[in-house]
């Protein structure tokens, strides 16, 4: 390994560093605009100039590689006025309007500014001005900010996969743009706002409204898919006011979707912040014990064979464990977390999650996707899947819907008529995962909610294990979810019980008068006309499809509002905190079933959240696990049945569109019409 | 002065025909395969004993730059890049090259694809040389023809295929790097280096890149002997050059000349003397827009070769010597080439995109008188925050001009600024 001596303190480092990580590593700071050490090198900002000895002029440190014996320095007279010659020049055109930006107070040319740059100014010349270009609902530009470090250009084009922001024009007219300002139609585009070390590309929804000083920040997870990806929440009093990520390597490294960056406007509209029970079939404002009161008289004159409860895909652990053993205590088997019907959760805990971890697709040689649209399901994992293979040596098939994952994939065919083939060794792929070292398989939901889920979830375990695919010190099977609360659920074992009926069970049943009561947590992505003239319970966040047709409504506390475990679709459990207060009446959700227990005569065994985390780790222990992952048995199919010829289909058809906070956001719903293309846009004469 | 025996490219005018039986009566295509045959290893070291540097500009010894390429393949293609992407204000050699004599390109092209072990070559030439483009495809055409392009080329058991490319007319694309992107159809802006384009270049594949006059004097080079040439010019400065002298001379021409033959009789020789006679001449850019310029006192003496030139603060660059009488508005004519810098930086790099702006700026308002005396200082303040803090040269080549400007005749600069102050700038502000 080379040896560096930066500012006389020796260093060694890896042989394939640049300068610049070993002047961080010596201690040195080496202030960047354009380096970031997720996207390729551009060297072009030049503000990372140090001096190297025996090289006639200073060298850009984030481009160039170390020696053996390289002498770095980095604060001489000479680096001391490069930089300040680029701040110099990098202000010159940039307006002094930091007072109306949004990026002040966390920007990179002010802060470096303060530190590097001079106190003066001696240019006289009129600035430069850009006009600014429209990219769609969600980033806002100024681009007479712009200072051409194209750290957006590069993350839309390597990471998000879409070729849609350039460059044109060059030297000082040189501006960058969407092809004909088009909006762009990455899911992780608004990651480009995060990486402008300016004020150029700023959050179009949040302007305006925020000082980051301002804010209070809490460290918790996003619940828009199921990759429990690391956020960060910035709030003001009550008010959620945006949405960033944070770093975890092992999950979203620092990226996060548009769902999940933009949703908070989502938070704010269609609340349930009062009780209201339903009298004449209309619904009317009532206190929480006229509300429980409604609730006694219905549960004590129904059977317990008549009564049923399904789980949203929002919901956390304790709420649900909470209404698990309400359930239970009450008699009911008729208990469901499996909205959307998947057939899943009887052969194992490994045959239900994403068994490698997402970090370990870097570790793959071959992929094959059965029934899994990632960019839409899990847009960062989508970008984990295309980081590995723009490192080359990873084939990638896809058995479904033939779409654009934002990289070349090997399209296989539509059905299980492929993925036969595949298991018999007849199709070409099979021979790529065949000779694989790490060969990985994912299973989306759009494979698994149909009729056959469970022959088709079996066979695929038993190819997998036939192909190595599971083999020692290797699991390559993974099923990706598309719901938060999934696995959590799962694990907790929020299933139907002996003779239980599951979701679609517990729908025929309303619709036939079998089943008269019916509690929905949090669930709206049922076909909640099929519930009938049940007497339905929802306690959830948001006025959506389970409010509409509720007898009883409990306002419940939405993601950022309250402490609650998720588990990914790793199997990685991980607490989401508290950002802000619930609205008006609106509680915490395992409260809110705490007291309903009171009233119905089975009071819940635990009074605080803390008691019920206690109870919940004695039931399940690897939930006392946070933030990693616990080792898992190896998945075992449990069906014979047959598979059926009919294509897949994706789980997600309107990534925007999947929640009820999504339904309640008016970004979400600007971004779903311009996907869909219905949005009219601008028409120059509008306004 | 240069002999007629020993002239290389004896087609510079065109008035001898162009085709390609009238090179081959010229001696193009002679014993080429002769000369193949005598390995990869004899014609590399050739050319570095001949002590040719390269003619784009920068003088590398082209022998060591061909040396530079892997000896085996790694299974990646080489390939051989011909910069003909002519754009350097003042330079008009090798658009007589490829007007008049494009065989001896050509022919250059396959010897050296031969040494680097490249099977394919690309001309990439500058977007507004279209008649250019069009003489030159028509000898590759002509060539092909003959046998001498393309499978077991000039029956030499080599195969070799030879593309033109048309550029777009950006300067930059004359920039190494620039031109292989360029190349591969993306923006042209120069690449980082390391990794030179020896080790990946043109699609990531081990590359050389060569200048028009470089390549095409290899044959004559190869087959005289590197003696010969050596035995040309003056030590480490080596050979026949061509100069293209513009400007203020009686008769602007390009002349291929032996290295560091005095500027002074280049010029008079050559150009019939300076307009108005030599004791008229004013300064001397000597190799092309971006050099410093060399005031009278300099021209006298100097000898036009890399070395002698670089002792005296300027370069030989691509020996395009721009001669400017005492007629010349110096300020004008530097904020001129100022403009031309800001129109063809990139944009890349932050000092350059700024900073060419800043000094045209600037240089505009001097050219007027619009300006204090302190800002002559902040302007050469400006150039040096420029020079040596970017990814290519083309930042140092929009500082030296205003560098060169101001260290000769700053004088000059503090008198207009005083006559505007004292309004009696009129008659040149009308010119």
């Amino acid at each position: 390994m080379p040896k560096v001596t930066v500012d006389g303190i020796e260093v060694e480092v890896d042989a394939s560093a640049t300068v610049l990580q070993a002047c961080e590593l010596a201690g040195a700071e080496i202030p960047r605009f354009c380096y970031h050490e997720r996207l390729s090198i551009a060297g072009n900002c030049r503000m990372c100039l140090v001096e190297v000895e025996r090289a006639p002029k200073p060298v850009a440190s984030c481009a160039q590689p170390v020696t053996d014996g390289m002498v770095v320095h980095t604060k001489t007279e000479k680096v001391k006025r490069a930089r300040e010659g680029v701040m110099e020049f990098l202000l010159i055109n940039h307006p002094l309007d930091c007072p109306i930006c949004d990026q002040g107070g966390e920007c990179d040319l002010q802060d470096q500014a303060m530190g590097y740059g001079i106190d003066n100014n001696r240019y006289v010349e009129n600035k430069r001005a850009v006009e600014d270009k429209d990219m769609g609902p969600l980033i806002a530009t100024t681009m007479t900010r712009c200072i051409h470090c194209t750290r957006c250009v590069r993350f839309i084009t390597e990471v998000s996969g879409v070729a849609e922001l350039g460059a044109t024009g060059r030297g000082e007219d040189m501006e960058i743009t969407t092809y004909l300002e088009k909006a762009l139609t990455s899911e992780l585009q608004g990651n480009v706002i995060d990486l402008c070390p300016v004020g150029a590309l700023t959050s179009k929804p949040y302007a305006f409204t925020a000082r980051p000083w301002e804010l209070k920040k809490t460290e918790t997870i996003d619940v828009m898919d199921a990759m429990g990806s690391n956020i960060r929440v910035d709030s003001r009093g009550r008010e959620v006011m945006r949405v960033l990520p944070r770093v975890n390597e092992a999950i979203n490294e620092e990226w996060i979707s548009d769902k999940t960056r933009f949703i908070w406007d989502g938070l704010k509209t269609q609340r349930l912040d009062r009780p209201y029970v339903r009298e004449d079939g209309k619904l009317r404002v009532a206190t929480w014990d006229e509300a429980f009161a409604k609730i006694a008289e219905k549960v004590a004159s129904t059977t317990p064979d008549k009564m049923a409860a399904i789980a949203g895909d929002l919901a956390d652990v304790e709420s649900m464990k909470a209404l698990k053993d309400l359930m239970v205590s009450l008699g009911v088997t008729n208990l469901d977390c499996r909205q959307d019907g998947a057939k899943i959760g009887t052969g194992g805990r490994g045959s239900y999650i994403f068994n490698s971890g997402i970090e370990a697709i870097e570790e793959s040689d071959a992929l094959l996707v059965i029934g899994s649209n990632p960019r839409l399901e899990a847009p960062v994992l989508n970008a984990r899947i295309r980081k590995q293979w723009t490192k080359g040596g990873f084939p990638i098939g896809v058995v479904g819907e033939d779409t654009d994952l934002t990289y070349p994939t090997d399209y296989l065919g539509a059905g299980t008529d492929t993925l036969k083939q595949i298991i018999d060794g007849s199709h070409p792929f099979a021979r790529v995962m065949e000779v694989a070292e790490n060969p990985m398989i994912i299973v989306g939901q759009g494979a698994l909610t149909r009729e056959d889920g469970e022959a088709v979830l079996t066979a695929i375990i038993a190819y997998a294990k036939s192909t190595g695919v599971i083999k020692d010190g290797w699991n390559g099977f993974n099923v990706l979810h598309t719901a938060a609360a999934r696995v959590g659920g799962l694990d907790l074992g929020f299933l139907p019980g002996e003779e239980g009926r599951d979701t679609q069970a517990i729908l025929d049943g309303a619709a036939a008068g079998a089943i008269d009561l019916v509690f929905l947590l949090g669930a709206d992505e049922i076909e909640t006309k099929s519930l009938g003239n049940a007497f339905v319970v929802y306690q959830g966040t948001h006025g959506d499809a389970g409010a509409h047709c509720a007898d009883v409504i409990l306002p419940g506390a939405a993601y950022t509002e309250k402490s609650g475990l998720y588990v990914n679709t790793e199997g990685r459990v991980q607490m989401a905190k508290r950002a802000a207060f619930p609205p008006g009446d609106a509680r915490e959700d395992w409260a809110i079933l705490r007291a309903l227990s009171a009233k119905l005569g089975k009071a819940l065994p635990y009074d605080s959240l803390r008691d019920l985390r206690a109870a919940l780790y004695e039931d399940v222990p690897h939930f006392a696990t946070l933030d990693d992952l616990t080792p898992v048995e190896v998945p075992q199919g449990s069906a014979t049945g047959a598979m059926s010829a009919t294509p897949f289909t994706n789980a997600i058809k309107d990534f925007y569109m999947t929640n009820p906070i999504a339904r309640a956001s008016k970004v979400m719903a600007d971004c779903a019409a311009l996907a869909k293309g219905t949005d009219k846009g601008a028409t120059g004469t509008h306004g | 002065m240069l002999q007629d025996k020993d002239r290389i490219f004896t087609n510079l005018y065109g008035l001898d025909g162009c085709t390609l039986a009238d090179a081959q009566r010229r001696g193009d295509w002679s014993g080429t395969k002769d000369l193949i045959g005598k390995g990869k290893d004899w014609i590399i070291s050739e050319m570095k004993e001949s002590g040719l540097r390269g003619r784009g500009g920068a003088g590398f010894p082209t022998g060591l730059k061909w040396s530079f390429m892997p000896k085996e393949s790694d299974g990646r293609p080489h390939y051989l890049v011909v910069n003909a992407d002519e754009s350097e204000p003042g330079t008009c050699k090798d658009r007589e090259i490829m007007r008049h004599d494009p065989q001896k390109l050509i022919e250059g092209c396959l010897i050296a694809a031969f040494a680097m072990g490249a099977n394919a070559g690309y001309i990439y030439i500058r977007g507004e040389f279209i008649r250019e483009r069009e003489a030159l495809q028509a000898a590759i055409d002509e060539a092909y023809a003959a046998g001498l392009l393309g499978k077991n080329a000039a029956d030499s058991g080599w195969d070799f295929e030879l593309y033109v490319h048309h550029g777009a007319g950006a300067y930059i694309c004359g920039e190494e790097t620039a031109l292989l992107e360029s190349l591969e159809g993306k923006k042209g802006m120069p690449r980082l280096k390391p990794p030179f384009p020896a080790n990946a270049g043109l699609y990531g594949a081990p590359t050389t890149v060569n200048n028009v006059e470089s390549i095409a004097v290899a044959p004559t080079i190869l087959r005289r002997g590197a003696s010969w040439f050596s035995g040309l010019g003056r030590p480490n400065n080596a050979g026949t050059k061509l100069f293209s002298i513009s400007g203020h001379v009686n008769n602007p021409c390009n002349v291929e000349e032996e290295m560091g033959i005095p500027l002074r009789e280049l010029i008079d020789k050559h150009c019939g003397g300076v307009r108005g006679g030599w004791d008229n001449l004013l300064a001397v850019i000597p190799g092309g827009s971006s050099v410093p310029m060399l005031p009278k006192s300099v021209c006298d003496t100097i000898l036009m070769d890399f070395d002698s030139l670089k002792e005296v603060g300027s370069g030989l660059g691509t020996a395009a010597v721009i001669v400017m009488d005492k007629s010349t508005d110096i300020i004008k004519a530097i904020a001129r080439l100022s403009a031309f810098y800001k129109h063809e930086s990139c944009g890349q790099c932050t000092p350059c995109r700024e900073g060419t702006g800043w000094m045209w700026r600037v240089m505009e308002r001097l050219a007027k008188g619009e300006a204090e005396v302190e800002e002559i200082d902040m302007l050469l303040d400006v150039t040096k925050r420029i020079e040596g803090h970017t990814i290519c040269a083309l930042g140092d080549a929009a500082a030296w001009p205003v560098q060169g400007l101001i260290k000769h005749f700053r004088p000059v600069i503090e008198e207009r600024i005083a006559a505007q102050k004292a309004g009696r700038l009129i008659q040149v502000a009308a010119e």
